[in-house]
């Protein structure tokens, strides 16, 4: 009467699988200079207003995306509130520089510090608990952070900052500022996660409790990509205050959280390109789909299931180097 | 003072039916499914499909009509938690804890937007309103039909509690709840009782939809967000996974919120109600009832 399967075994995320050649040319470290040089290269060929703004947009996805990939992708950690941490880095760099009538660059250093301070405040006590608990504290905070904008004097309530200086002069040369920092951003997030701190991320993403047995201070690892997940999203704030020089409270809903979080799984939790890939797709897809805008969430929904039913690993799959060799 | 009390748990009752179902599932399969309070949206929406199509109710008739859709409303919305179920998170049974979450904010996210695409973006405004004669109870002012509908919820929340505690499907949900593949050589047939269970907490989600309809007239694609993080919260304070506790972590998160709004200010009221989840994570973390959950490797 009933059947019971054998218990089949648990999916890993990251899961291997053996080479083939396309495999081996997208494992090609030049790919990644080459889609540098194609960003670099859009403004000679398309240099509108539109074009830049909806590229810089992009590229500012790309380092939100490649930030909360350190925090879901390596480490294993679901955070549903990314867009607060971006909204920290926006608000922190708008208000000084409004306030103070600093250069956006001269905030950098502040937006730092706020952005850990917030990554310690929401993680310390969180992520000492399970992981599922994390999601949901996270989605929480995302909220907080956005009421908070909404109704303090200081951020301007609803209708946010306005007048903050931007990075540079024109649209064009804002686009090569921004495609340059977050170049450096995925590179320095893919360093990262090679470095030793970064296999002891992934190790806790594996299996914590081998992770803890062996040595490895979990909560500290955790901690540490959280805050590092924090500082790239407050960074990417910085360059998103430069850029549309307005922000409000409604730039930063949960929806923006699960877009970004959408991009990363879409491309592939843990793989750097394959998150870089992810986020250029869910950015650009809204505008060459303009007409299904009102089922674009919907598909999104219906996408983040299919993914994780049919290809967790994603478009483009992170392959551990260490069984390569 | 009264008011302010009464207020309160009206409102925490919603919370706490809300809840339930969160728990449950929880406690069954260690899935938090944030797909729960889209399902109190389906659940309200459906409740006005209903409503809509008989026309007008008059005002006489307003309960035991409204009464009738709950049923309904019920009925379909666990159906609709079975179906959740069968195509999103029984396919990723034995995957990592992280697909299944990630699964679960998907289907929030394809029940929301579908309703947008189906009823589309504007609120709605509930056909049947709970307005009638007022009573005054030690000073606060309450309705007869709040009294019904927090009696209603009472109802559902002792059945619910009868149900797992005393019936042999309660007995089964226990046992899957400890050990999935020991229950399922005793002979219980796992992916069934799994099913019922989601059919359960969705009813109940469900339930409070149509209540929350209602009492508050309007509805939108978008109500469920907000009221399953404050259900989480409320499972959380309680202890997730205990039925008894999750039903107080309701009302105590009710009476927290509604003080918290009278001291602080309306628009402080969620950021109030977040800060009191992440306060009792870090100092109490299996809740009040709840017993302590130690990760067995």
């Amino acid at each position: 009467m009933n059947q019971t399967k054998a218990p089949e075994a648990p999916r890993k995320i990251g899961a291997k699988q053996p080479q083939t050649r396309l495999s081996k040319l997208f494992d090609n470290r030049w790919v990644g200079l080459a889609g540098l040089l194609i960003a670099l290269l859009v403004p000679f060929v398309n240099a509108t207003d539109y074009t830049m703004s909806i590229m810089t947009t992009a590229a500012i996805f790309v380092m939100l995306a490649s930030g909360l990939n350190i925090v879901v992708g390596f480490t294993g950690l679901l955070d549903l509130g990314y867009a607060a941490f971006f909204a920290v880095g926006a608000y922190t760099s708008g208000i000084l520089s409004t306030r103070f009538d600093l250069p956006l660059v001269a905030t950098v250093p502040a937006v730092i510090v706020v952005t850990v301070i917030a990554g310690v405040i929401i993680g310390a006590p969180t992520l000492r608990l399970r992981s599922d608990y994390l999601a949901i504290v996270t989605l929480g905070f995302g909220e907080i952070i956005r009421i908070t904008a909404n109704n303090l004097p200081i951020t301007g309530g609803p209708s946010g900052i306005y007048g903050i200086p931007g990075l540079t002069d024109g649209p064009v040369s804002l686009y090569f500022v921004t495609v340059l920092i977050v170049a450096i951003a995925v590179i320095g997030a893919s360093r990262l996660g090679r470095s030793r701190l970064g296999r002891a991320m992934r190790f806790v993403r594996e299996d914590e409790d081998a992770a803890e047995a062996t040595g490895v201070h979990t909560y500290r690892v955790k901690l540490a990509a959280y805050i590092a997940g924090a500082v790239w999203g407050g960074l990417a704030g910085v360059l998103f205050a430069g850029q549309v020089s307005a922000i409000s409270p409604n730039s930063f809903t949960f929806l923006y959280s699960a877009t970004v979080l959408m991009a990363v799984v879409l491309g592939g939790m843990g793989s750097v390109p394959g998150v870089v890939l992810g986020a250029i797709i869910i950015s650009l897809l809204p505008e060459l789909l303009r007409d299904a805008a009102d089922y674009r969430f919907f598909i999104f929904g219906v996408l983040l299931i299919i993914v994780m039913i049919v290809r967790p690993q994603g478009l483009w799959p992170a392959r551990s180097r260490e069984a390569l060799k | 003072m009264t008011q302010l009390v009464w207020n309160g748990l009206f409102v925490g009752s919603f919370y706490a039916l809300v809840a339930l179902g969160y728990s449950m599932v929880y406690g069954i399969i260690k899935l938090l499914n944030f797909a729960h309070g889209d399902l109190y949206m389906l659940g309200a929406f459906s409740g006005f499909a209903v409503l809509s199509a008989l026309g007008g109710v008059s005002a006489a008739m307003t309960l035991p009509v409204l009464l009738a859709v709950l049923l309904l409303t019920m009925v379909s919305t666990g159906l609709a938690g079975v179906v959740l179920e069968r195509v999103a998170y029984r396919p990723l049974r034995g995957a990592p804890r992280l697909s299944l979450l990630i699964t679960a904010v998907g289907a929030s996210f394809a029940i929301e937007y579908g309703m947008r695409a189906v009823s589309g973006p504007d609120p709605r405004v509930y056909p049947v309103r709970l307005s009638g004669t007022t009573l005054e109870v030690f000073g606060a002012r309450l309705t007869l039909q709040q009294l019904v509908l927090i009696g209603v919820a009472v109802v559902l929340m002792v059945g619910l509690n009868l149900l797992v505690t005393k019936t042999r499907e309660g007995r089964a949900m226990r046992a899957i709840a400890l050990d999935p593949s020991t229950s399922s050589l005793m002979g219980i047939d796992v992916n069934a009782v799994i099913s019922r269970t989601f059919f359960l907490g969705s009813a109940l989600a469900g339930a409070a939809g149509v209540m929350a309809g209602a009492y508050y007239g309007k509805i939108d694609f978008l109500m469920g967000f907000l009221i399953g993080l404050k259900a989480f919260t409320a499972a959380v304070i309680g202890g997730i996974g205990n039925i008894p506790g999750t039903m107080l972590g309701g009302l105590v998160l009710g009476l927290l919120e509604s003080f918290g709004t009278y001291w602080l200010g309306g628009e402080w009221r969620d950021v109030f109600a977040f800060g009191v989840l992440i306060l009792f994570l870090t100092v109490r973390p299996t809740g009040l009832l709840g017993e302590r959950v130690t990760e067995r490797v």
